[in-house]
């Protein structure tokens, strides 16, 4: 039996890429954000996407290209304050905007990708946050019902990555990312180092490489 | 003393030894340089890790910036994670403190401090999650707006942030507790209790011990 190749280029990357797909990428404030896939989404021109991630960065980093390249019809996210970018088209009606708070944000991703209905939290009890969702109250305390988020397509970002796809993040690199990849269609890596199978301690492992469908080596075409 | 040096510095009496913070950014950033002596606390950031500290002077590590998105330090023995074990620890009741900003609180312990109808929308980002889980909640702001408004309302108007989570505010003239209304513990240095009174929109008991801060 064959390890199916997972390691492709840049430039098949985008050929996963279609109008109107939600895409969950990693990071936080550009952060841990795959960079090269970013490119790759752009150079590509999927537009009308739904975006699932912590933040919309800065204009020139994380996934802020793509805002000013207005290939974004839809943003879930809980922080879009340093992009003044997403402020404006978000004010013009451009681009939709659901803001979440990051600890559901992360939650919801979570139970996409773990085969939960959804989580419990009190966090946004008597906010805004409640409009529209079920309350449950368990020994006094209120809690809202936060359904699960999956995405067509997760774009992560890893430090170091083994043929088999078992991912290794660096210091606050590692944020959304594996969580993300567990919930998504199709997973894609993008890491600064391939190193052969068996060379990340398996007690080291962050992300299992079976969650990994794609890698692409930042820095090559 | 400026405001915010006043509001850090009492804000730093608050944080006891052994403490797992979160800090806000701005204002409550100020407040590890005021800890008093033999105070060690560990400093969590929501982008997921436990013992930030500052860069002293030494060149930033890639991938190593605090929840502001800066170049920062860690302190050794820190410890890094994904999001959702940062969560965890946030609403899970691991943080024993944080300290945030305001744009408002009032008498309820609710505070806003997330967004501005038509004018700024940042989004909350881990605000909402760190009020509902954080064992104190401690709000640190100036007392009024830059147009001489109070910020210490009867009734929150911008959209809040939480309900009734609030347990100290810590402002450069007044600190208040949160007890079935706002009762007056502190007055900042040289201020009498009627310029609180007339500076606060709330109304708030006077506690028996009211005293000066000591800063």
């Amino acid at each position: 039996m064959s390890i199916p190749q997972k390691v492709i280029s840049f430039k098949d990357a985008g050929q996963y890429f279609r109008d109107g797909m939600t895409i969950m990428f990693g990071g936080f404030m550009g952060i841990g954000t795959p960079a090269g896939l970013v490119g790759s989404l752009l150079a590509e021109g999927a537009k009308d996407l739904t975006l699932i991630g912590n933040d919309t960065a800065f204009p020139e980093t994380g996934v802020g290209p793509l805002i000013g390249n207005k290939r974004v019809a839809r943003l879930i996210v809980s922080h879009i304050g340093t992009n003044p970018e997403t402020g404006r088209q978000m004010m013009a009606h451009e681009i939709e905007v659901a803001l979440v708070p990051q600890g559901t944000l992360i939650e919801q991703i979570r139970c996409g990708g773990s085969g939960l209905g959804g989580v419990l939290t009190p966090t946004g009890v008597g906010t805004v946050v409640e409009t529209g969702k079920t309350k449950l109250s368990f020994d006094g305390v209120e809690y809202l019902v936060e359904r699960p988020l999956r995405a067509d397509v997760a774009i992560i970002k890893a430090k170091k990555a083994d043929r088999v796809g078992n991912l290794v993040y660096e210091r606050a690199a590692r944020n959304f990312n594996p969580i993300m990849a567990l919930a998504a269609d199709l997973v894609i890596a993008e890491v600064d180092e391939l190193v052969e199978t068996g060379a990340i301690d398996p007690d080291i492992v962050m992300t299992p490489g079976a969650l990994v469908d794609k890698i692409v080596l930042a820095g090559r075409d | 003393m400026q405001a915010k040096e006043i509001i850090a510095r009492r804000v730093a009496q608050e944080l006891k030894d052994g403490y797992v913070v979160n800090l806000g950014i701005g204002l409550p950033t100020l407040v590890p340089n005021y800890l008093l002596p033999d105070i060690n606390i560990t400093l969590q950031s929501e982008n997921g890790f436990l013992g930030l500290g500052p860069l002293n002077g030494q060149e930033p590590l890639p991938n190593l910036v605090n929840a502001g998105g800066q170049p920062c330090g860690m302190i050794p023995g820190g410890s890094f994670f994904d999001s959702a074990m940062s969560f965890a620890l946030i609403r899970g009741g691991h943080v024993d403190a944080t300290v945030l900003g305001g744009l408002q609180v009032d008498c309820c312990g609710n505070l806003a401090n997330w967004m501005v109808p038509g004018k700024m929308v940042p989004g909350m980002g881990g605000a909402m999650d760190l009020v509902t889980g954080a064992r104190h909640v401690i709000i640190a702001m100036e007392h009024c707006t830059k147009d001489g408004g109070s910020k210490i309302l009867k009734q929150c108007s911008l959209p809040l942030t939480c309900r009734g989570k609030v347990h100290l505010i810590v402002t450069e003239i007044a600190v208040f507790r949160v007890d079935n209304g706002l009762v007056l513990e502190e007055v900042g240095p040289g201020i009498d209790i009627d310029v609180v009174r007339k500076c606060s929109e709330a109304d708030f008991r006077i506690s028996p011990t009211c005293r000066q801060m000591t800063i």
